[in-house]
């Protein structure tokens, strides 16, 4: 019998409706590996007992002949970001230390509705903001690769989804969910060598999921192939009246349209995104997702996307106004953490409470975003980046003339080693380059592995595409998927 | 313009962090170094342009004016680090 954690979603969902397994066996063995994998520390907490529940559940309806709900005897891991009823939810900061949501997130529930069950909560960037998960208060996340020169640096699983990526690329989970805000799906994903699309803006329902910076959040799947993705995301979205800016659209059977023939598909390659500096290699992976294309069929055009350098510099102005509105709310009064100093009033109960609470990180932002929002500067600041972002979403409405997709890499480097670049904010950000100009217009976009580099370490291709156009998205990443052949996986040595 | 250590202190006033003269040393060149970064947006012609307010074209939604929620003080108060008589509890405000 094959060994059920090598099964992705789609294998996991059709062979426990073929009767191959029980849902009990596949929860079970899942949790098994989760438990055996602490030196990653992907996961916070590990809920063997809520997987094995819903596993029990779906076994029962299957005995009793009904129709399996789409998800039923697949459990899945679930970022430590989302609120679970009766599960502690962190994201990953010591402010939220004790707080046990008692509601569950929209997200959440609808994969559970979907029959899935929860092996875990997943490690994080505090609070969602970092590219290398190294901003966590509970430790990083190790990837499970490792360079192929016999060195055992420990590398990072991307971030802010570092122990989605790095659960899913370990075969700890066969899909899990990630959210994204400038590239916290794509980017670990791409550095550990799975698949993982966000959506366009408003899919997936922000109740409950808990905020980074509201007009850029949007959650995810993250997983094995492309099929995974479409079926978890397929369950994930959906309309609901408790966000204001989610979509009252119906969800598309996303599995259903996968297609890669790209017969009549044009596929932009934007020239701003030859940045200095790239890496010979994803260069390389770069034309070799050109000539993937071109083979199933897509044409190939040149596009412009003039003020793409300009989108990191108002993501980081944007992003960190929105944080520091809505992380006012961790305030040692309603929930998690509370520190008074001795004879303290109100006030520096919050000081005090904030100054323990949040990591550096986070505080560097919160204040980043105090200062732009703060009088007299707003206007050169906060409304210069809304304006510049307008025009970052006018070039991408003017490429959309000319082509149906775009092609980018997806980050501008393979994963590197922990601690290389966190002493230096600026060349963390610059990390998400490719991801942020996308997050900022609010469209859907992907990551698909492509290849390894001379070290052994996966390398990602991104497609980015008109807003509610997921299927083209998923479509052109299959088409890559298919001729790319990625099979490699981490050895395993924890 | 320069980020000092006494800019620093007074955004981590309004942003209700405490912090001591040594991490506001530490942070204004930090802090400075980012906001130098992030101010070559100033040389992006915006001239008739209107600020972005909502990424994908939606509507804004209203619901009927009644209650949908409530009668739930306990689960409300259930994290809260100290509630009393029904009430979140804070330090004394007025004397």
């Amino acid at each position: 019998m094959t060994d059920l954690t090598d099964l992705g979603v789609a294998a996991i969902r059709d062979g426990f409706r073929a009767g191959d397994f029980s849902a009990v066996e596949v929860a079970d063995a899942f949790s098994a590996r989760v438990a055996a994998a602490g030196a990653l520390n992907a996961f916070l907490i590990e809920t063997p007992d809520h997987a094995r529940a819903a596993a029990e559940r779906a076994d029962a309806a299957r005995a009793a002949g009904e129709a399996p709900l789409p998800l039923a005897g697949v459990p899945i891991g679930m970022k430590d970001l989302f609120c679970t009823n009766g599960v502690p939810a962190t994201a990953a900061s010591r402010i939220l230390e004790g707080f046990v949501p008692p509601y569950e997130s929209r997200v959440s529930q609808n994969l559970w509705d979907a029959g899935a069950g929860m092996l875990g909560k997943l490690n994080m960037d505090q609070f969602a903001m970092g590219s290398s998960n190294e901003t966590s208060a509970f430790g990083n996340v190790l990837s499970p690769w490792r360079r192929s020169d016999g060195g055992n640096a420990a590398l990072a699983p991307g971030g802010s989804s570092g122990g989605s990526s790095a659960a899913v690329a370990a075969r700890l989970c066969p899909g899990a969910t990630g959210t994204d805000t400038g590239g916290s799906i794509r980017q670990p994903a791409a550095f550990t060598g799975i698949s993982g699309i966000k959506p366009t803006y408003g899919r997936c329902s922000r109740w409950g999921t808990i905020a980074f910076a509201s007009s850029l959040d949007q959650a995810g799947p993250m997983a094995r192939d492309v099929r995974d993705c479409a079926i978890l995301l397929q369950a994930m979205a959906g309309f609901d009246p408790r966000d204001a800016t989610s979509l009252d659209l119906p969800v598309p059977d996303w599995e259903a349209g996968l297609s890669g023939d790209l017969r009549g598909k044009r596929v932009g390659i934007p020239a701003e995104y030859r940045v200095d500096d790239m890496p010979a290699e994803i260069d390389a992976l770069w034309r070799r997702g050109i000539d993937w294309l071109r083979d199933a069929g897509a044409e190939i055009v040149e596009v412009s996307l003039p003020h793409t350098r300009y989108a990191l510099p108002a993501y980081y102005i944007i992003a960190p106004a929105e944080a520091s509105s809505n992380l006012a709310r961790y305030d040692g009064v309603r929930y998690g953490l509370r520190d008074r100093p001795d004879g303290g009033g109100l006030q520096d109960m919050y000081a005090a409470t904030r100054a323990d609470g949040f990591g550096p990180e986070v505080k560097r932002r919160i204040m980043i975003g105090t200062y732009v929002l703060s009088a007299g500067f707003y206007d050169a600041y906060y409304t210069q980046a809304q304006k510049v972002r307008a025009l970052i979403a006018r070039d991408f409405e003017r490429a959309w003339e000319r082509c149906d997709l775009l092609l980018t890499p997806t980050a501008p480097s393979a994963a590197f080693a922990l601690g290389e670049k966190s002493a230096d904010p600026i060349a963390m950000y610059l990390n998400d380059v490719f991801t942020v100009p996308s997050s900022l217009a609010g469209l859907p976009a992907m990551n698909v592995p492509g290849g390894l580099d001379e070290q052994g370490l996966p390398l990602g291709l991104q497609i980015i595409g008109r807003a509610l156009d997921e299927q083209g998205v998923l479509n052109a990443c299959l088409a890559i998927e298919e001729r790319a052949g990625f099979t490699a996986r981490a050895e395993q040595w924890w | 313009m320069a980020v000092d250590q006494a800019t620093v202190a007074r955004i981590a006033k309004l942003a209700r962090i405490a912090i001591t003269p040594d991490e506001a040393a530490r942070l204004a060149p930090e802090l400075d170094n980012i906001l130098h970064w992030i101010e070559q947006l100033g040389e992006v012609d915006t001239s008739g342009v209107e600020p972005m307010t909502a990424v994908i074209p939606n509507h804004l939604r209203l619901r009927d004016d009644v209650v949908t929620d409530g009668g739930i003080r306990d689960a409300v108060l259930a994290n809260a680090p100290l509630a009393e008589h029904g009430f979140f509890a804070v330090p004394k405000v007025i004397e």
